[in-house]
């Protein structure tokens, strides 16, 4: 709870900056703020784990907040992203100067929604995380006004956001009017206890419905492409790493909590879902020539390969941590490459990254090992995420649904590849201009993290314990 | 010192070779990798002292992986098979000036590393690591330094790359399955698994996608003959000549002992596979008119021979492989110094546009002579032990495979020295064939003196594998 509310303070210190016109320190401040909460909260998590069990099982303010190992992992991966999407962000707004406080104060408010989606103890608390993340991603989609594409994206996504929403808003009054409370370990303690209504399951799926829409899983995909692609290259980052990873996360967390008692046809509902997204994702994203819709793409198939994680959710939360971190930290060093490709050579399809690989080796490397990493391939963190997935996954027995997605892994080595492919196989056509020191170092630091939870994932996965 | 110290050199080699920069990077790789051979030879000594040269440390507790490098008669082999062919083969790219040698060279030498991982994991996961680390490195050597045009070859390399890698993918599945059930990676564990007849047999099959893509197995073999002829010549070495020993090796080391009773069973199946997989390469190998093509297809019937003595699950047909595969490894990589060679001079790979070299140089024509004789198992030469060992145990499993099998050496004397007379013999014509150099003649002389030299006196191999295999052919043997 500290933590979340050091965050909302930074950024409210970050709009009053601007009023005293203190702009150019403004990116500093926020970011030794968001390490030194970084600091006081894994000082938190330790101080918490050995002497405050009894208010971590009650909860924080009439339990509307938890503290666990699951948030707290969470958490701290989502500050670290924060920190990156930060620093990325006066060099990619550098034309928009005076609305900084803008850019950085709305990434802050969008950190703590996130976090109170990861640390809810009450479906109310999850309901606000998750709209205070949506509206300020509505924002970022919206975020340049003068292009058409990012009016369209911000339209687009408000209108289906709003409307799942309103579907997830839906679904958590059938599961009040079936148990009679907001609180989820009251509610778990209803249905645990004996019989509940029909309506409860549809209110459970009603909230996957809508869930589904915000991680952007087949079917409910249909909004990803376009609004990744219309919106900033930097929203667009945004969205596919800290946005998706945070749904993904408060999904797992609140069907964690609600799911003792589901019928097995809801597994159904799960495996339809995952193998419907890792198929049409990968399929798509092979077609593409804008990279930004590829990366879209390929994030679908993400978010169908993390689906996995609900066949057997006692056992799944460090796999999916591991896999969130890995997939949000390639994300992150490829959205960097990109974002200086795309500003270098005015556009961001394939062809722009033609030649990288002579024009700018380094640069070439980081987006070649974070690809190598999305794909699955040894040594990378992407590699042990997919190899801890399945198997869990295989312990539950599901071999059939494993084979999907080994095959799939194999399909996105195809347009993953064709991208490498461009940068090392064909001649530059343009002159190149210097990588902004920024982008550099945070797709260095992002690609070092995420080989570094290749040779310790001991380390990562015990973050949770 | 034990065998990790051996990936270390190499590993440290590849970093170092990237940055003394392109001027020195030959000479660098070439330091590191003799290096690397000198050490291998230490740590054999020290082996048949009967010291301890394994390494075993705890990577992850949960899932429970293992950093572990065995070192016995079979994996040593195979180290020494990939520490000796690595100097030669940074030797046979020193007549070629690449553009970022240095990118190259550090390739070469990490892909050895990956490789020589391969061959010592104890551990399925670390295994597997290695064996995926091996294919990247060989990617980026025959796309970026590769030959012919480059869309065509980008293609040519992507479906390589897309082959191999689903094949091991579903290798990966195999090994989770079997953690699952075992609730380990290490292969004694997993060799006494009990596994009911249907699990092994898909566990076989796992195993043998990734297996027959990558020796090549047919049909799974539509890879191979596109690459070879347009990967650089070093890249082509190190797949034929190494790389896919690996998947040789892991058949014996892995495939078999794990799924011993979905072995015995369909035995004859995969055997019949393999020689069909001879046969066929030997027929394609007659029709070709490019000569690296012509060695490619030769290789596949070469090899398949070998998978199929692999399978015959005797002691003869495993001690065979081994054998087969050292001679192979530096024939192949011999054969393909040649082509490289004249291709370089003639700038072409077509066999029609070539002719009258030995009457320009009768010192090639004789070493190009020995290694198209050893690649036909002319006795006196390495290969012909191996490759008899192979045929006679093909004749324990069945007469008639036997008599397939055998059809490798006529068809291969006829493809191989009517080759030889095509692009040896003949007018002097208009073509100038410098006589080869020193550096080129010496690399020539230490393969066929490798050759030779165990072609009349085999027994060091022999009796060093054959301990080991002896050990693992009781796993294969327990079936109940």
């Amino acid at each position: 709870m500290n933590t979340l509310i050091a965050i909302a303070g930074l950024g409210i210190i970050c709009l009053i900056a601007e009023i005293f016109n203190l702009r150019k320190v403004i990116v500093p401040i926020t970011i030794i703020g968001l390490l030194a909460v970084l600091g006081l909260h894994y000082t938190d998590y330790s101080v918490l784990g050995l002497e405050t069990t009894a208010e971590q099982t009650k909860g924080l303010y009439n339990s509307m907040m938890v503290n666990n190992g699951y948030s707290k992992a969470f958490t701290s991966l989502f500050i670290l992203l924060t920190i990156f999407l930060i620093a990325l962000t006066p060099h990619f707004q550098r034309e928009h100067k005076s609305k900084l406080s803008d850019f950085v104060a709305i990434k802050l408010f969008l950190l703590t929604g996130a976090i109170a989606m990861v640390s809810f103890g009450n479906l109310a608390m999850f309901f606000l995380g998750i709209e205070v993340l949506s509206i300020a991603l509505y924002v970022l989609a919206a975020s340049n006004p003068k292009d058409t594409n990012s009016n369209e994206a911000g339209m687009k996504y408000f209108l289906m956001g709003a409307f799942a929403s309103g579907i997830l808003l839906f679904g958590i009054t059938l599961v009040y009017g079936a148990t009679g409370s907001f609180n989820c370990d009251a509610i778990y303690t209803a249905v645990r206890g004996g019989e509940v209504p029909s309506w409860f399951f549809i209110g459970i799926v009603m909230l996957s419905i809508g869930l589904l829409f915000k991680i952007a899983a087949a079917p409910f995909h249909f909004w990803a492409p376009d609004v990744y692609q219309g919106s900033p290259a930097l929203s667009t980052a945004t969205m596919s790493t800290l946005a998706k990873v945070a749904a993904m996360a408060a999904f797992f967390k609140l069907m964690h909590d609600l799911n003792y008692k589901v019928p097995g046809t809801y597994t159904t509902i799960i495996m339809t879902a995952a193998i419907l997204s890792m198929t049409i994702g990968n399929i798509m994203a092979l077609k593409q020539d804008s990279v930004k819709r590829m990366l879209a793409f390929s994030g679908i198939s993400h978010a169908g390969f993390m689906l996995m994680v609900f066949f057997n959710p006692p056992a799944m939360s460090g796999v999916l941590f591991y896999y969130a971190a890995a997939y949000a930290l390639a994300g992150i060093a490829a959205f960097a490459v990109l974002l200086y490709v795309a500003e270098d050579k005015k556009g961001e399809s394939i062809y722009n990254f033609n030649g990288l690989g002579k024009t700018n080796p380094m640069m070439a490397a980081i987006l070649t090992c974070a690809l190598l990493s999305m794909a699955g391939i040894p040594i990378f963190s992407g590699f042990f995420a997919k190899f801890f997935l399945f198997t869990e996954v295989l312990k539950t027995g599901q071999v059939a649904i494993v084979i999907v997605a080994v095959i799939n892994s194999i399909i996105s080595v195809g347009y993953y590849f064709k991208l490498i492919l461009a940068m090392y196989n064909k001649e530059a056509t343009t002159e190149t201009s210097k990588v902004p020191a920024m982008y550099s170092i945070v797709a260095i630091i992002a690609i070092l993290l995420n080989i570094a939870m290749g040779l310790y994932p001991d380390f990562v996965l015990g973050l949770l314990k | 010192m034990d065998v990790s110290f051996i990936l270390i050199i190499l590993l440290f080699g590849a970093v170092a070779t990237y940055f003394v920069g392109d001027k020195w990077a030959s000479k660098a790789a070439l330091i590191f990798s003799t290096c690397a051979f000198a050490a291998t030879l230490y740590v054999i000594y020290r082996y048949n002292m009967g010291e301890k040269v394994s390494y075993l440390q705890t990577w992850m507790s949960r899932p429970r992986i293992v950093i572990g490098l065995q070192a016995d008669g079979m994996s040593l082999l195979m180290l020494l098979l990939t520490t000796a062919l690595t100097p030669i083969i940074v030797l046979t790219s020193f007549g070629n000036l690449f553009p970022k040698s240095r990118s190259f060279y550090a390739l070469i030498l990490f892909m050895a590393f990956a490789m020589a991982g391969t061959f010592l994991a104890v551990d399925g996961l670390l295994y597997y690591i290695f064996w995926e680390l091996s294919l990247i490195p060989i990617y980026f050597i025959a796309l970026i330094w590769g030959s012919g045009e480059a869309e065509r070859r980008k293609k040519d390399v992507v479906k390589f790359f897309i082959y191999t890698f689903a094949g091991s993918l579903f290798m990966l599945v195999a090994f989770i399955y079997l953690y699952t059930k075992t609730g380990s990676f290490l292969n004694l564990h997993l060799y006494n698994a009990k596994l009911t007849d249907t699990e092994q047999l898909w566990i076989f099959l796992g195993f043998f996608l990734a297996y027959a893509i990558k020796i090549p197995i047919i049909p799974f073999h539509t890879w191979q003959a596109n690459v070879y002829q347009k990967a650089p010549a070093a890249g082509t070495m190190l797949l034929s000549g190494i790389m896919l020993k690996m998947a040789l090796y892991s058949i014996i080391r892995w495939q078999l002992p794990i799924a011993p009773k979905a072995a015995h069973d369909y035995k004859y199946i995969f055997i019949a596979l393999c020689v069909a997989g001879v046969i066929y390469g030997s027929i394609l190998a007659l029709k070709q008119t490019n000569l690296k093509k012509l060695l490619a297809y030769s290789s596949l019937a070469h090899v398949g021979l070998i998978a199929a003595g692999a399978y015959t699950l005797t002691i003869d047909g495993l001690r065979g492989a081994f054998v087969q595969m050292i001679a192979h490894g530096f024939v192949v990589v011999g054969l393909f110094y040649a082509a490289e060679i004249i291709s370089r001079r003639y700038k072409t790979e077509e066999i029609a546009e070539m002719g009258g070299i030995r009457i320009q140089s009768a010192k090639f024509a004789s070493m190009f002579m020995i290694l198209v004789m050893a690649s036909v198992a002319l006795p006196g030469t390495f290969n012909f032990i191996g490759e008899f060992e192979l045929l006679y145990s093909l004749a324990q499993a069945n007469i008639w495979l036997a008599v397939l099998g055998g059809t490798t050496i006529i068809l291969g004397a006829f493809y191989m020295l009517r080759m030889f007379q095509q692009v040896m013999l003949g007018d002097k014509g208009t073509k100038v064939f410098k006589d080869v150099t020193f550096g080129e003649g010496f690399t020539f002389v230490l393969i066929i003196a490798v050759l030779l030299f165990f072609g009349l006196y085999p027994r060091p191999i022999t009796d060093f594998v054959t301990p080991s295999l002896q050990k693992v052919l009781v796993y294969i043997n327990q079936i109940n």
